[in-house]
């Protein structure tokens, strides 16, 4: 499944038809700033986001992560008022440049929200393959797509028969579940989740974590979680975000998970891991 | 605030009885008070009061209109349906509303052919593509223009918009009349087109206003879902934005629709009036139940008046099975039914 090429340059993802070939991209952001009209929230965030790796963000809450991760698939321009400096990185291409539209870059580096978010009025089939459509990208063998990016996202057994079922009849977890197939549908680089668990039930946080561990070869991730066993258990590179009373969120330390969480160099993050704030 | 916590809570428990009644063995379901506090029992009467009183206007206006009518219903029969010529006052009356009813669904299908784009793109150019700056003076414009009287609108098509249009008429006659019959046209200007085309000048305030109150109602968070996929802005407002939509698109029409079959002005100050069924859009003369009932109300006669009653019970029983089928077609809808994702 998985080609290990280090020298891939490929201007797209793996095309549907074809097997999983990629192994993710990897995203770097420099100096990233942002703003949400006057007030600024986020500041000089330097953050590599390696290939097949998954890279967790925490910190209290308010403290610029999420808008970050807005950032790296161009989400954050969606709010009115809100801009941004510094560059991110898509294996070397600015993603906010002219050389990449809005539409390939959110194409290339996916998406997976807090509230999980089906198209009510699909069935989980077409919701699985609504990326195709949006993306205008034909695939002769639209069914078997369907069926590998529900068994990579985990649902595959459990929906299987039933796929032309509204998708709104299945359970949060499993929405979620669907809405990271729906994702690897279109065969991103990236997939960001932004606290995909926050609104789920333990068992089906857990699936969902087996879920990014299996994902992890194929596809670069970079999760928000303020669970901090969470980001233990699925992570191996953490960033660790605060931002001090009215000024702007900013990286405090990163560096691999392990390090983050056992012997950190900032008292401020050894505080926050070990539970004493936020 | 205890109260009213406490009447929420009488709801999922009404359904936990409702479903172990299934089961076997345990305790049957068991009887639920809700005990109301004054305010709320107030309030529960005021309303249904309110509701009381539209309802019964309703059936007594439809009853009125019956029993006005009846005289005229007995004297036509069921010729009162077929018939084109309107002469209840004559020596031997004869009447029917065949072609006032024909003239009132063709300006109205007129109207509504021009008011459904309009308005549906009109609503999602607001919401969706014009700079943030200019949908509040936009959204005010669309409310100003649906209250609009209709005269205004209907002396404005008459000496701007019908003498503009018809040199275009005319080429598209001659040019299409030969091969589409329905382009054929003697004479034109005063045609049950041209009424129906100022008549969705009033009709697209009253529906672009309605659907894009509703549109503006999609969940963000489906929408930035389908961006997140790559889609371009049009496949997210054709894949989200306008499947949610569907039931307020489908409602702000029928409110238009409704003020198009009852247009009085438009097509009694644009048309030539004749008692005839023109299925040529264009051409000159046709009449609407409306109209008819406005230009002849002051010379009627007893027979007449009942006669024109019962043209008005016709459009009323129309117009009540067109908001029918619509209302079941937005029930079935998300953006009409309130359902969450």
């Amino acid at each position: 499944m998985n080609n290990a090429d280090p020298t891939r340059t490929k201007p797209l993802a793996s095309p549907p038809d074809g097997p999983v070939r990629s192994r993710g991209g990897t995203l770097t952001a420099s100096q990233v700033s942002a703003w949400f009209g006057a007030s600024k929230v986020l500041e000089g965030v330097d953050l590599e986001m390696g290939a097949g790796r998954v890279t967790a963000l925490i910190g209290p809450s308010g403290c610029g992560k999420s808008t970050f991760l807005r950032i790296l698939n161009r989400m954050h321009e969606l709010v009115p008022s809100a801009s941004l400096a510094g560059s991110v990185l898509l294996d070397g291409q600015d993603i906010y440049g002219t050389s990449l539209r809005v539409t390939q870059v959110r194409r290339r580096i996916g998406m997976v929200f807090q509230k999980p978010n089906p198209f009510p009025a699909m069935s989980i089939a077409d919701n699985v393959a609504a990326g195709l459509k949006l993306t205008g990208t034909r695939a002769a063998n639209r069914t078997e797509l369907i069926e590998e990016s529900l068994s990579r996202a985990g649902l595959w057994n459990e929906v299987k028969g039933r796929l032309r079922d509204p998708a709104g009849g299945l359970s949060g977890g499993q929405q979620q579940r669907l809405c990271i197939a729906r994702s690897l549908t279109v065969r991103p680089d990236v997939l960001l989740m932004d606290e995909p668990c926050s609104a789920l039930d333990p068992t089906s946080t857990r699936r969902i974590e087996e879920t990014i561990g299996e994902l992890r070869e194929q596809v670069t991730i970079v999760i928000v979680t303020h669970n901090m066993q969470q980001a233990q258990r699925v992570s191996q590179r953490c960033a660790f975000f605060l931002a001090a009373e009215n000024e702007p969120g900013r990286v405090v330390e990163s560096g691999p998970t392990s390090t983050i969480f056992d012997s950190p160099r900032d008292a401020r993050t050894s505080d926050y891991v070990h539970g004493r704030f936020g | 605030m205890r109260t009213r916590a406490r009447a929420r809570s009488a709801l999922p428990a009404g359904e936990r009885g409702g479903a172990g009644a299934g089961s076997t063995g345990g305790p049957g379901p068991r009887k639920i008070s809700a005990r109301l506090t004054r305010g709320d029992r107030l309030y529960h009467a005021t309303a249904t009061a309110g509701a009381g009183a539209t309802l019964a206007l309703i059936v007594l206006i439809g009853l009125f209109l019956l029993i006005k009518a009846l005289p005229a219903l007995r004297e036509a029969g069921w010729s009162f349906l077929t018939t084109k010529e309107w002469s209840p006052d004559a020596e031997r009356p004869r009447f029917g509303v065949a072609a006032m009813m024909a003239g009132t669904l063709v300006s109205a299908v007129v109207a509504m052919a021009v008011t459904f784009p309009v308005s549906v793109s009109t609503a999602v150019f607001i919401n969706e593509y014009a700079p943030r700056r200019l949908r509040r003076p936009l959204t005010s414009l669309i409310d100003l223009m649906a209250a609009i009287p209709s005269l205004i609108f209907a002396m404005w098509g008459l000496f701007v918009l019908v003498p503009f249009l018809v040199p275009l008429e005319q080429w598209a006659v001659d040019r299409f009349g030969g091969a589409l019959p329905f382009m054929r046209a003697t004479a034109i200007g005063a045609s049950l087109g041209n009424a129906g085309l100022v008549i969705s000048l009033m009709t697209i305030p009253i529906a672009t206003s309605i659907i894009r109150e509703v549109l503006a109602q999609v969940p963000r968070h489906e929408c930035e879902g389908a961006l997140a996929l790559g889609a371009t802005r049009w496949g997210m407002i054709r894949t989200v934005v306008l499947p949610f939509g569907r039931g307020g698109i489908i409602g702000g029409s029928m409110l238009g629709l409704g003020r198009a079959l009852g247009e009085t002005l438009a097509a009694t100050l644009i048309l030539s009036l004749t008692f005839e069924i023109k299925p040529r859009v264009l051409e000159n003369g046709g009449i609407t139940v409306a109209s008819a009932l406005a230009v002849q109300f002051k010379d009627a006669q007893t027979m007449g008046l009942s006669a024109l009653m019962a043209a008005g019970l016709a459009l009323f029983v129309v117009t009540f099975a067109i908001n029918f089928l619509a209302a079941i077609v937005v029930s079935r809808s998300r953006s009409g039914a309130g359902v969450e994702a």
